[in-house]
């Protein structure tokens, strides 16, 4: 479908829902949003205050679905929402907002922006107002299977080079196991350890587990962009195989919005509850540890911290267990100030990192990151989704920072007890 | 009309024009919000949580950490007024006594002194957050004509009571008449403007304390 100024208003009216009406209806203009993003708090811009990002959608609630708002429209008083404006808007909605959660834990009134925010992107891409790079992603991810173009031959010649490094057959296509693993583009082309790192954890632990060959990828760029007909497609591809093997559970890889993708956004997009479960693999790892079906020895002596991803943390509710491992192994493990669902984003969350146009603004974003891991002292970050690896790397780079950054699956699977495996 | 005239519609007509245009209005805002209704939710929530819409109508009314430093004028001017608010309205006899007539509810009163050292303090908090709201970029941008509207009405309740308790008037009568049809006013347009916060943000809040509730978050 093409995308028009018309469509992309009819989905804002679309969107409008009883939440929203009640956040519009609530901001008391206080600006406390804006203290609790890091785009503003880094640049100290007033444009990238939070209710402001939604200023369009706003109005168009205002106009379309209050008596008060109706009489302005038709008074003059109430300008209405044009292309022109849409177009001003992207910016802010794409390149200045990672839906990282932190405004939505904040506002006084208890309005959940970030749940305003991902509806008004739907209006935005349905209006053509999407970022070019954010929209060439989704559809290779539609037409090649993945976002970032990366073909089935390229998780065969991972498979193949995992099996020979420790020696177990990665299980493809296996019905009535108990897991599914899933993984996100970056774990393909940056990351293969995880793939290792699972195998070994599911083979201590004597579970049983596939991949699948339609459905490797997780990563969810149709939810990012907002354009839930594209997002639905991606998520039925992981839900098919699924039903189609049986599966108990499928395992989202380590990716902050892969994992909301499929676990908060896949139901919903599918119009359907799930028949088989969602967990983040620190969620089965957490319970195989906790059941004593895995164990670990040794730990990492050093001073490190965990950085939590927001969609993991803050919106997704899996904070105690990455906690939890880390304790056992890390006997140095600090927090952050602001951490768990409190913390700062990486700044490339939401799409921003796939956004070319916004790298600049993302990496003076990043500034409250740094400041965060120099309060500590320390030079060792864990954390649990690649892409926010990918992005804290590149600006640990851009800022000549000397910080280690590991995944927290594979330094689970780096301190499997050996006479257990 | 003389101030005795203005007083009678006031406390008559005036009182009851009010609280029907304010109960209809907040009538018709809340129809206006629910009727747009809310899609079932599919995904399974999590089973354990810590969070609910109950507990962030209450937790939100404290500052997140780290926030108060952030913006500790916003926060401290904001309870100061707000409590300060809460106090005059609630805890000065003659207002428990209007409150008696029209409902038959009452509660015992706070000492004048009290209610007064309060007033002074909402007066003050108010003015503080107004130059707040001048100077601050963020605030600046988000201001319209409504955040001073809303600022004005009510501000001008506070200040003419505050007169009328203080007989800094010699028209004491007409003093008094002004003050309730400031409070008027308020009532009257409070669903139209951002005041309607003090109703909407019991759904604000639920709403998103239910959405992180679901995924296992205290919001
Ligand atoms: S924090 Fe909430 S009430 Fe304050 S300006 Fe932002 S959205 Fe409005
Ligand atoms: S979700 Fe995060 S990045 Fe987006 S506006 Fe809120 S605080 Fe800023």
């Amino acid at each position: 479908m093409t995308a028009t100024f018309e469509r992309g208003i009819n989905s804002f009216k679309e969107v409008l829902d009883a939440p929203i009406a009640s956040f519009f209806a609530s901001c008391v203009h206080c600006g406390l949003c804006a203290e609790s993003c890091l785009f503003y708090t880094e640049t100290g811009d007033p444009q990238y205050t939070p209710i402001h990002k939604l200023e369009p959608l706003r109005r168009t609630w205002f106009q379309e679905y209050t008596l008060l708002g109706k009489l302005a429209k038709l008074a003059g008083l109430s300008k209405p929402v044009t292309d022109d404006e849409l177009a001003a808007w992207e910016p802010l909605v794409y390149d200045s907002c990672t839906m990282c959660g932190r405004c939505s834990m904040v506002c006084p009134v208890g309005n959940d922006l970030t749940y305003m925010i991902r509806k008004m992107r739907e209006g935005m891409a349905a209006s053509g107002h999407a970022p070019e790079g954010l929209v060439t992603a989704t559809t290779r991810a539609i037409t090649s299977g993945s976002p970032a173009g990366v073909k089935w031959v390229t998780v065969q010649a991972q498979i193949r080079r995992m099996e020979k490094q420790f020696g177990f057959t990665v299980p493809v296509n296996q019905a009535n196991v108990d897991y599914l693993v899933l993984m996100s583009s970056w774990e393909i082309l940056n990351y293969p350890e995880y793939l290792g790192a699972v195998g070994r954890i599911f083979k201590q632990a004597g579970a049983t587990w596939t991949l699948s060959e339609t459905a490797y990828e997780a990563t969810n760029s149709g939810i990012q962009i907002g354009a839930s007909d594209l997002a639905r497609e991606l998520v039925a591809r992981i839900v098919k195989a699924a039903e189609e093997l049986k599966v108990k559970c499928v395992i989202s890889p380590e990716c902050g919005h892969a994992y909301t993708a499929i676990r908060w956004e896949g139901p919903n997009l599918m119009g359907r509850p799930f028949g088989f479960e969602v967990k983040h693999i620190l969620e089965v790892i957490d319970e195989l540890h906790g059941s004593g079906r895995i164990k670990l020895q040794g730990s990492i002596d050093k001073p490190l911290t965990y950085h939590d991803p927001c969609q993991i943390s803050r919106r997704g509710g899996v904070y105690e267990q990455p906690r939890a491992l880390l304790k056992e192994l890390a006997p140095q493990f600090r927090e952050m100030n602001d951490s768990g669902t409190m913390n700062w984003c990486c700044g490339g969350g939401g799409g921003v990192g796939a956004n070319e146009r916004a790298e600049p603004l993302r990496l003076v974003s990043f500034k409250r990151k740094k400041a965060q891991i120099e309060e500590l002292g320390v030079d060792t970050l864990v954390t649990a989704c690649a892409n926010c690896r990918v992005i804290i790397e590149e600006a640990l780079e851009h800022y000549h920072m000397d910080v280690e950054m590991l995944g927290l699956t594979e330094l689970v699977a780096d301190h499997l007890e050996e006479s257990a495996s | 009309m003389s101030g005795l005239e203005l007083l009678t519609w006031a406390r008559g007509p005036g009182l009851a024009l009010a609280l029907a245009i304010g109960l209809f209005g907040i009538v018709l805002r809340v129809f206006e919000i629910q009727a747009l209704g809310r899609k079932a939710d599919f995904a399974k929530a999590r089973a354990i949580t810590p969070g609910s819409g109950w507990r962030t109508i209450v937790s939100r009314s404290l500052p997140p950490p780290g926030m108060l430093k952030r913006a500790p004028l916003t926060y401290l001017g904001g309870y100061v007024f707000h409590i300060g608010l809460a106090i005059v309205v609630f805890g000065f006899a003659p207002h428990i006594e209007l409150i008696r007539g029209l409902f038959g509810i009452r509660w015992p009163g706070l000492p004048n002194l009290f209610v007064d050292a309060a007033t002074v303090a909402a007066i003050a908090a108010m003015l503080a957050v107004l130059v707040g709201r001048l100077t601050d970029p963020v605030k600046r941008l988000l201001s319209g004509f409504g955040d001073w509207l809303a600022w004005t009405l009510t501000f001008v309740p506070l200040l003419t009571g505050y007169a009328a308790f203080h007989h800094l008037m010699e028209n004491y009568t007409l003093l008094l008449a002004l003050h309730i049809l400031s409070v008027e006013l308020l009532l009257a347009v409070l669903p139209f403007t951002k005041l309607f916060h003090v109703v909407s943000l019991f759904m604000a809040r639920w709403y998103n304390g239910d959405i992180a509730a679901k995924k296992g978050v205290a919001a």
